[in-house]
């Protein structure tokens, strides 16, 4: 009997460390526990050019993540990209009006997200309405193209 | 002629009746645990097929995940990226390295293991006087087996991919001096939960099922004299590697084919 409680135990503990791994894999690999509450609110934000952004790029406030990009389309009567944000709802009815949203690049290669900046406007930003101040996203072809054009003249 | 092409029909029709055996052999067996002595059945597999594959299975991960730092690093650095180790050592080890290498440690340490034994018990008839006496040999022999490798892979590739990540860490925040705080927040932002972490483990369960399977099946159906056991074994390791490397690019092109 005794043998059988050691056999046990062992596989108890296999079986928790199988559990405690995936836990780690979760939060400290990909993440989870920084991830958006489930309680949030919607804001939409059309840019000219969105570069390399993706759906679940993150959405940050002063370097702060506050969401995540869920949706992006092109919309059809603009033709520019509509990109639908995340939020988490603290911040409902918190953001100005004429806050302005950028995309971004974290370092040199890393993955393009959203930065958002709050104005001073006395309005606020509820669930449904649209960022209007954007700033599309910096694409290297385009700048090197520019630089190229300003050296001919 | 004719009997060059019978020959090739004979082959056809062993195979197809061996796969077929096979398929019907894992229905019946998979659906037989539900007892308390099928419990403690399957729990002293786990703890043969499990626990003591524990060892191997943190050894290969911790340098599996050490060379891949050392690699990822000589080469991000050309492009002064090597902030992204983080994210290259636990992509490779989550999606592809921790399920395959699992599952191929896995085949040679336990599906051998098991194809021997269960041939030996074959040879020695214990198979048949069990079959005597009334007791079911699928139920009592293969049916725990079968569940204890379905069940400990996913396990024992979850723990090769900690470890692995914690060896990357060591080659490449230790000793190669990447920013500790680029390793780990260049990881958690690309490696998603969902379509990472858990495909991985979804791969760890099929290729758990597929070389218990075949490990037991060449087990039990082997020719029962010496040589077929060590036939068998053989035959255990190549299929079961064959079968997880296929497997694994037919996961990969389902899970992440559309990824772009």
């Amino acid at each position: 009997m005794k043998r059988n409680n050691l056999l046990e135990l062992g596989v108890g503990i296999f079986m928790l460390a199988g559990i405690l791994g995936l836990v780690f894999l979760g939060l400290r690999v990909s993440g989870l526990g920084v991830g958006v509450p489930n309680d949030t609110f919607t804001l939409s934000a059309n840019f000219a050019n969105i570069g390399g952004l993706r759906p679940q790029a993150k959405v940050t406030m002063s370097g702060v993540r506050i969401g995540e990009v869920t949706n992006i389309q092109l919309d059809p009567k603009w033709f520019d990209a509509k990109v639908t944000l995340k939020l988490d709802s603290k911040y409902d009815g918190k953001l100005s009006n004429d806050t302005t949203a950028a995309i971004l690049t974290s370092g040199l290669l890393g993955e393009q997200y959203i930065g958002l900046t709050v104005g001073g406007a006395p309005d606020m930003l509820h669930d449904g309405d649209v960022i209007h101040d954007t700033q599309q996203a910096l694409v290297l072809e385009e700048l090197i193209q520019q630089f190229v054009s300003n050296m001919s003249k | 002629m004719t009997g060059y092409i019978s020959a090739l029909g004979r082959a056809t029709l062993d195979t197809l009746s061996s796969i077929g055996r096979a398929g019907l052999f894992l229905i019946q067996s998979i659906f037989c645990l539900p007892s308390r002595e099928g419990f403690h059945l399957w729990l002293r597999q786990m703890h043969f097929v499990g626990v003591m594959s524990v060892a191997i299975v943190l050894v290969s991960g911790l340098f599996i995940g050490m060379v891949l730092a050392l690699q990822g690093f000589t080469i991000l650095v050309g492009f002064g990226a090597d902030e992204a180790l983080g994210q290259m050592v636990a992509l490779s080890l989550v999606r592809e390295l921790a399920p395959v290498v699992a599952a191929l440690l896995f085949a040679g340490r336990a599906g051998s293991a098991l194809t021997a034994e269960i041939g030996l018990m074959k040879a020695t008839e214990q198979l048949t006087s069990m079959e005597m006496i009334g007791v079911d040999p699928l139920r009592r022999i293969v049916a725990p087996r079968l569940w204890a490798g379905f069940v400990s892979l996913p396990i024992l590739t979850v723990l090769f991919g900690v470890v692995g990540i914690w060896g990357g860490y060591l080659v490449g925040v230790d000793w190669l001096g990447v920013y500790k705080g680029s390793y780990w927040s260049n990881m958690q932002d690309s490696v998603d939960f969902v379509d990472d972490v858990l495909n991985g483990v979804i791969k760890s369960l099929v290729f758990g099922l597929v070389v218990t399977w075949i490990a037991v099946f060449q087990g039990y159906d082997l020719v029962p004299t010496s040589e077929g056991i060590s036939r068998a074994t053989t035959r255990t390791v190549v299929y079961a590697s064959l079968a997880v490397l296929g497997l694994d690019f037919v996961l990969t092109a389902l899970m992440f084919g559309d990824l772009g």
